[in-house]
């Protein structure tokens, strides 16, 4: 055991035990606080993986932005649902007889993938920057400048959407 | 060091429980923070392949960033729409909003 496998060992199982609260909690401000822990134990994961933009990115979005959003929305929702109430449906074994299958599915399809072995991932190359060389992958025209313009355009249209369907016409 | 296989265990069983979420609750809200737990688990998968795969080529990176720009859209949109929704029918449980139904 390393330092790197302890680590992760600790941040995963915070992760998936913060993300089962998450989907079992009856108090939703929880649910999204419970939300920000998961998602700081993603942004942890990153780096490990030495995707550190990745991890900047997740903590500004998803925790600065999305999570947030989400506290308001429950905020502006909520009255009726709070702490009574059927929280699940009635099939709810039915999901997680479903949600046990797949992690299963995907458990087994892992063992007898012939292209997963045990070794660690290899060194980055000596002098690699990988936020410079995101930032080139994004612009250059030869790699994902076309998905990069996409996606702002999907965020615009998505801006205007919030705006129109949330939009109070009285 | 760390497997790859670990990162890919911890991404199906946020995905699972993000799964779970999506199909048990009630509250259209908790729903779309299932959805979030899988997009998660999906940019996990893609940060760990780019990693063991050729660090030289960042497509796996530039992925998690589009599936960031569309769960950032996907959330201002469906949170829109719940509050819409809760205006007109005073309700966010999804089993009651059957306004489509005819």
């Amino acid at each position: 055991m390393t330092i790197a496998q302890i680590i992760f060992l600790i941040v995963a199982a915070g992760t998936l035990a913060s993300a089962v609260i998450v989907v079992t909690t009856p108090n939703l401000v929880h649910a999204a606080l419970w939300l920000v822990s998961t998602l700081f134990g993603v942004a942890v994961v990153f780096a490990l993986l030495n995707a550190g933009f990745l991890a900047v990115v997740q903590v500004v979005v998803y925790i600065g932005a999305i999570a947030i959003l989400f506290i308001f929305a429950v905020m502006l929702t909520r009255r009726e649902q709070r702490d009574f109430g059927q929280q699940m449906n009635r099939f709810w074994w039915l999901g997680a007889l479903v949600a046990v299958a797949t992690f299963a599915g995907l458990a087994a399809m892992l063992q007898s993938w012939s292209g997963l072995s045990g070794a660690a991932a290899a060194d980055l190359p000596i002098g690699f920057d990988s936020v410079g060389a995101l930032g080139d992958a994004l612009i250059s025209p030869q790699a994902f400048v076309l998905p990069f313009e996409v996606a702002s355009v999907l965020l615009l249209a998505a801006l205007v959407g919030a705006v129109y369907v949330a939009f109070n016409r009285k | 060091m760390i497997p790859l296989s670990w990162y890919l265990m911890l991404a199906a069983g946020l995905f699972s429980i993000g799964l779970f979420g999506v199909l048990v609750r009630r509250n259209a809200i908790a729903i779309l923070l299932g959805i979030e737990l899988m997009l998660n688990a999906v940019n996990v998968n893609l940060a760990a392949f780019w990693r063991y795969g050729d660090v030289k080529n960042m497509a796996g990176q530039v992925f998690a960033i589009i599936v960031f720009a569309v769960a950032a859209a996907e959330v201002a949109v469906g949170l829109a729409l719940v509050i819409s929704v809760y205006r007109r029918r005073n309700t966010v449980a999804a089993d009651e909003l059957d306004m489509l139904k005819w």
